[in-house]
């Protein structure tokens, strides 16, 4: 855009009528960041034992698991679908995972068979919404029920914890003296992968472009139904990624585990600005999102709260997000309507 | 949400009637359907083990167990078909149900009607404020309802904490609900039945149950008729929220025991009722009759698993299964409906 504006006098539609730092500072994410860095500096003044090293490690440990998956899911919103599947897909890929090793099958085999099964139930989430149209929100729903239900059945009430030892502590170090636990390194990989896909390829815009309108997406050469398929099956493989890591790291394989994780890494992503109705949103954004749950939830389990209300919170920061976005969408709506009506000084 | 539109081609009425096949007539009948399903899986089940029907204790929870469900699982029924979801609905079963045994245990000599008000005024309650969020601030009901999924949890978690309700709490009177039977029917399932009528009336019979219908097939059109659809769809969450509420009163009466946890993964429950029971996930379609089948079913299938030799562990597979091929079977034979339909115009 701004490139296009250099070089030529730009038509008037491209003239940006608000200057830069209001361009900047006043979207969502940014306004996220504010609140996350405002949180954190609140929590290092008056929460004990908040500003140390090991605090923030294991506030990234605990969030690697929904900071590895909002970026699939993000790309997914943005086309205006949804995939609630991801934490019954991280379930199964970890039995399936706990239970190859159980028989003795090498690490790394293990680990490429449960990833290649998540990515199969992502095709399948895929081909039902796209194939034969319906809609995510009820393939999803239908898939978390029924995956959750085989990660159960394949376990049982057993729970596998022969897993080498040294894979997790491998994954806990620290990189370096930074308090940064080594897993953020798949999340960092991960995430940018995502992020370059949305924000700097053709694709990406193809992604966008079918969330503000699909049809029109569709006359314009994008391929909507492949693009879909690809991203659900691209969730169902960072899923189960997430699963096989998750079972590593906490050398435990049991059929709950990853329960209730995608209505996490909704209330992320949603709480990260990106529009639930698609078109719009950034994936920085959303991990941001998710970081300042992980932040307040580590807070307030330091101020002896308790985890109870980590409920509360997250449910009360999903919804002040979405009511705030929908006053500030009614705000500029009847600005711009005034606007129209009595045009005051600009082009 | 892709509540989508894909938009099909008007059809009129005519059209439509395009001569299906008997198959198609029987699976788009869902009642049909259900109604063989479940004499089939109890025949089935009965055959294997007698005392499954032929026993005073089979015979009661069979009918008894399939109570909760249908309550919320018409309530879900109801927000679906207005194109809405409210998966908050096990947070709000799982708060009145407390609050009920807590009216039990802290006001002496309460009236059982009395503490049925309440668990029912309070669900609405809950449920008006998802509504008022989805229907005047324009918000995916998604989102507000996992949301309030969240919160009217964590709530719970923070009254209740490690509490449970005890047996002891409850009047004597009240714990006989849970067993008494008229004619061996289960007076909880014939209490649930009548609620069910009355919806269901509601729902083909009164213009303003109609009015739901024509909100979840098509919002615009319903506007451009003149409907207020922000009333309806208020109304449907406060619905919603007052069967739950009913429906904790139900848990209790059956249970008579509760802690935080009562109702976690109701929701998915109730929605997979509402879809097996053939509410379309794109709303304007769906009976309460069918959804009433539908969550008999799915509450049978729990019961029946465990005595066909099935491991319990696996039944939220099975239930998981039953709502895929539900909503497959159900966009199969819409898309088979419109093909037939443009062959039939094209034709004459």
């Amino acid at each position: 855009m701004t490139a296009v504006a250099e070089r030529a006098p730009a038509p008037a539609y491209l003239r940006h009528d608000k200057p830069l730092w209001r361009r900047v500072l006043l979207r969502t994410d940014t306004a996220l960041l504010v609140v996350l860095i405002a949180v954190i500096l609140w929590a290092t003044v008056s929460v004990p034992f908040f500003a140390q090293p090991f605090t923030y490690s294991t506030v990234l440990l605990a969030m690697a698991p929904i900071l590895l998956m909002v970026p699939p899911v993000t790309l997914i919103v943005v086309t205006g679908e949804i995939d609630l599947s991801v934490g019954s897909v991280l379930g199964v890929s970890s039995a399936i995972f706990g239970l190859l090793v159980q028989h003795g099958l090498p690490l790394a085999l293990a680990a490429i068979v449960s990833v290649l099964a998540g990515s199969l139930i992502g095709a399948l989430n895929g081909l039902l919404v796209t194939v034969l149209g319906v809609p995510s929100l009820a393939v999803t729903i239908g898939t978390l029920a029924l995956f959750r239900g085989v990660a159960v059945g394949l376990l049982g009430t057993t729970a596998i914890t022969s897993f080498p030892g040294d894979a997790a502590t491998w994954l806990r170090a620290n990189i370096g003296n930074l308090a940064v636990p080594r897993i953020i390194l798949v999340v960092v990989v991960v995430a940018v992968l995502f992020g370059v896909v949305l924000h700097a390829t053709t694709a990406g815009r193809g992604i966008f472009a079918i969330g503000l309108s699909s049809e029109t997406a569709l006359f314009s050469g994008v391929a909507v139904n492949r693009t879909k398929l690809l991203l659900f099956v691209a969730s169902g493989t960072v899923a189960a990624l997430t699963g096989v890591l998750f079972t590593l790291l906490y050398s435990n394989a049991i059929g709950t585990n990853g329960i209730g994780l995608e209505l996490q890494v909704v209330t992320a992503i949603v709480l990260g600005g990106v529009s639930i109705w698609g078109g719009r949103g950034t994936l920085f954004g959303a991990i941001v999102g998710a970081l300042l749950i992980g932040v307040l939830s580590k807070a307030l389990q330091l101020l002896n709260v308790g985890s109870d209300v980590i409920g509360v919170i997250t449910g009360g920061a999903l919804i002040l997000s979405v009511v705030v976005a929908s006053v500030a969408g009614f705000v500029s709506r009847r600005r711009r309507t005034a606007a129209v009506v009595q045009p005051s000084g600009g082009p | 949400m892709t509540v989508t539109r894909t938009p099909e081609p008007a059809l009129s009425p005519a059209q439509v009637s395009a001569r299906p096949s008997l198959l198609e007539t029987v699976l788009r009948a869902r009642e049909i359907t259900l109604v063989v399903l479940i004499l089939l899986l109890v025949a089935v089940t009965t055959a294997r083990h007698h005392d499954f029907l032929f026993s005073s204790d089979g015979w009661r929870e069979l009918l008894r167990q399939p109570a909760i469900l249908i309550l919320i699982g018409v309530g879900e029924a109801m927000v679906i078909i207005t194109r809405n979801i409210d998966v908050s609905v096990g947070s709000i079963l799982g708060l009145t149900t407390y609050f009920a045994g807590w009216l039990f245990h802290n006001v002496a000599g309460i009236p059982i009607v009395v503490v049925v008000a309440c668990a029912v005024l309070m669900g609405a309650l809950l449920g008006l404020f998802n509504g008022v969020l989805v229907a005047f601030l324009n918000v995916p009901s998604l989102v507000i309802t996992l949301g309030t999924l969240y919160a009217y949890r964590g709530i719970a978690v923070l009254w209740i904490g490690g509490d449970f309700i005890r047996s002891s709490w409850l009047p004597a009177n009240f714990k006989h609900l849970g067993t008494a039977a008229v004619f061996s029917i289960p007076v909880l399932l014939l209490a649930v039945l009548v609620v069910v009528l009355l919806v269901g009336w509601f729902m083909t019979s009164r213009r303003s149950g109609r009015d739901l219908y024509a909100v979840g097939s098509n919002p615009e059109a319903a506007v451009l008729y003149g409907l207020r659809t922000r009333p309806v769809v208020l109304l449907t969450f406060v619905a919603s929220g007052a069967l739950a509420g009913l429906a904790g009163i139900v848990y209790l009466a059956i249970y008579a025991t509760g802690d935080s946890h009562v109702g976690s993964g109701y929701e998915l429950q109730a929605v997979a009722a509402a879809v097996v029971g053939g509410v379309a996930i794109v709303g304007g379609s769906g009976t309460i009759w069918g959804v009433a089948l539908g969550a008999f079913f799915l509450a049978t299938i729990s019961s029946a698993l465990p005595v066909l030799g099935i491991p319990s562990l696996w039944q939220q597979a099975v239930v998981g299964i039953f709502i895929v091929l539900a909503i497959t079977l159900d966009r199969v034979l819409a898309i088979r409906r419109t093909r037939a339909a443009i062959a039939q115009r094209r034709l004459g």
